[in-house]
Order: structure tokens, then C-alpha cells, then sequence
């Protein structure tokens, strides 16, 4: 059975992904700090008959990431499939952004997924096989007020996704982007209700999205049948960016 | 272990990780040119000679090595 490693995956759309994985593969629960939380999600996902673990790391550190997946891979030898979901957002308009809330966004997002990358990677081309799928935003492609590191970091994603696509193509290894639009989750519980049905009123389908409509996707870009798609960004907003 | 054995040892790896035929192994040969190795399958035939011999490269031994024979004798000098 093929592993799977989700980071940031004890809430929100990470978890939804990881529940949804959990019916085909095994999963790593990565966490940072909610270690309850992802517990749950690895007791879930095994009374439904799976496997899973969860394991702690700080994305944002290589040692962390290095000790990770040390663990995980003396638990499941590889990670086949890695899901980089984790992410932080700082918000400050430009002029009031401090360099802290700038690095520690940049570094969290962009760089970290760079480190799980690179340790996932060496494995893929070993055994001529692996998924890679960067959980980005619209936000990466369209910008935000308030944003600009997020925004920033999300767009990073993008180049470094295309970038592996075209790295290690040959190697039956696939590399993609996902840009969810409004999500329900803890990261837009913030948006009021009347800001809400504004957000709605703009999109095609008149409805938030759910952490669903993601997990949905990537199950498929994690299956043979999409080998042949790479080094692209999908959109699952409800028409936001039509 | 002796020189003659790590090139043994070598072609087997090479063979058996990136197809490539055994007559076309010599310790001149090199790999980019003679071998038609890119830079993914020298990754690949590391991360093999890695976990074949129990040792470590680093990336700035790799940029010496042009030939077979300079493989060999980089894996033979850590062993």
C-alpha cells in the first residue's frame, strides 16, 4: 500500500484530505502543534479500516523535517505521496508588515515545502514513482489586500511545483498545484456572514467551498489515472476566478 | 574491498538502475558522454552506491568525478 504524508493535516482542509486518502493509502498525520487533533484523525481513519500515524515537525526547521521523516520511514519505508497542505497566514497591509510576519510566512509556506520536497523526492526517483501536490490559493494568482506574504508565499509555490514537473517528469513523477478559493475552515471563520454572502454573490456556484471539494481533487492526482497531468495549478473556487 | 571489485560492483548498479549495457561500462567511459547519464540518474546511482557500500557523498566530491574510473575510485577511497 502506497504512503501518504499530509502536513498540516490535524484541521481544516489537511484533515479532510487526510480522512479522504485514508480509504486507499496510508496516511502520516503531520501536526505542529493540535498533537489531540491529529490523533483524532489517525483514530478516524483506522476505525474505518486504515492506517496512519501521526508524526510532530516544524516545517519551517530541516532538522524537524529530516527527524520526520526518519520516523515515517521506519514505520512505511517511503512516502509515495506528499500532500504539502501546511501553511500560516500574518496579515498586515505592506506599509505596517514587519520583516517577522514577511519571513516567518515565506519560510513556513515557501521554504518548508522546498525541505519536505527535497526529502521526498530522493525516494520518488529511486523508485521511478511519486505525487507531489502543493495545497496553494487563488490568492497566489490573483492577490490580496492585507496579503502580501501570504500571496507572495502562494505564488512561490507555483514556480516550485512547475520546476520539479519539469525535474523529474521522466521519472513517473508528477508534480501539481492546487488553488482553493473560500473554504470553509479556521483560516476564513473570520469573514462575517454579510461579508460572506458578498464573497458569495461573486462566485458561480453559490456556495463556500468545502475542505471536501479539495480532498476530492487530490485523491485523483494521487491515482495512475492522472499521470498525465503535471507542473499545472487547478483551481477549486466555485468560478471565483473565471 | 579492491579496486577490481568496486567496478564490479559499479556496473552491476548501473545496469540494474539505468539499464545500461554492460559492454558500454569501461573505466574510461564517461558518464554524461559515453553513457548518456543525466544529472537525475547520477542522483540515482549515488543514492544506489549510498545504500550499497554504507557511506555518504557529498555533492562537492561528485563534481570531480567525470569517468567511470573516477567513481570507483572515489567509492573505493571511502570503503
Amino acid at each position: 500500500m502506497k504512503t501518504v504524508f499530509v502536513t498540516g493535516a490535524s484541521r481544516g482542509i489537511g484533515k479532510s484530505i487526510a480522512l479522504e486518502l485514508g480509504k486507499n493509502y496510508q496516511v502520516v498525520v503531520g501536526f505542529s502543534n493540535s498533537q489531540d487533533k491529529a490523533d483524532e484523525v489517525v483514530e478516524e481513519i483506522k476505525k474505518l479500516g486504515g492506517e496512519s500515524l501521526s508524526v510532530q515537525l516544524n516545517i519551517e526547521d530541516r532538522n524537524s523535517v529530516d527527524k520526520a521523516f526518519n520516523l515515517i520511514e521506519e514505520a512505511y519505508k517511503h512516502v509515495d505521496i506528499l500532500v504539502n497542505n501546511a501553511g500560516i497566514t500574518k496579515d498586515n497591509i505592506l506599509p505596517r508588515m514587519k520583516d517577522d510576519e514577511w519571513n516567518d510566512v515565506i519560510q513556513t509556506n515557501l521554504t518548508g515545502n522546498f525541505y519536505t520536497s527535497q526529502r521526498a523526492i530522493k525516494k520518488m526517483i529511486k523508485n521511478k514513482w511519486g505525487r507531489l501536490i502543493f495545497i496553494s490559493s487563488v490568492v497566489g494568482t490573483s492577490g490580496n489586500q492585507g496579503q502580501a506574504n501570504y500571496a507572495a508565499s502562494k505564488a512561490g509555490l507555483i514556480g516550485l511545483s512547475k520546476s520539479i514537473s519539469k525535474e523529474v517528469g521522466s521519472r513517473n513523477i508528477t508534480s501539481n498545484v492546487i488553488a482553493p478559493g473560500y473554504i470553509e475552515t479556521d483560516m476564513t471563520s473570520f469573514i462575517d456572514d454579510e461579508n460572506k454572502e458578498n464573497i458569495i454573490e461573486q462566485l458561480s456556484i453559490k456556495r463556500m467551498g468545502m475542505p471536501e471539494d479539495i480532498a476530492n481533487m487530490v485523491s485523483f492526482l494521487c491515482k495512475d489515472e492522472s499521470e498525465y497531468i503535471t507542473g499545472q495549478v487547478i483551481p477549486i473556487d466555485g468560478g471565483l476566478t473565471t | 574491498m579492491e579496486v577490481n571489485e568496486v567496478f564490479e560492483k559499479v556496473k552491476g548498479l548501473f545496469e540494474e538502475e539505468l539499464g545500461i549495457e554492460s559492454e558500454k561500462i569501461t573505466m574510461e567511459a564517461k558518464l554524461e558522454e559515453d553513457l548518456d547519464i543525466d544529472s537525475l540518474g547520477i542522483v540515482e546511482v549515488v543514492m544506489a552506491f549510498e545504500d550499497e557500500f554504507e557511506i555518504r557523498i557529498d555533492e562537492e566530491e561528485l563534481e570531480e568525478v567525470v569517468t567511470v574510473g573516477q567513481a570507483v575510485n572515489l567509492l573505493h577511497s571511502k570503503l
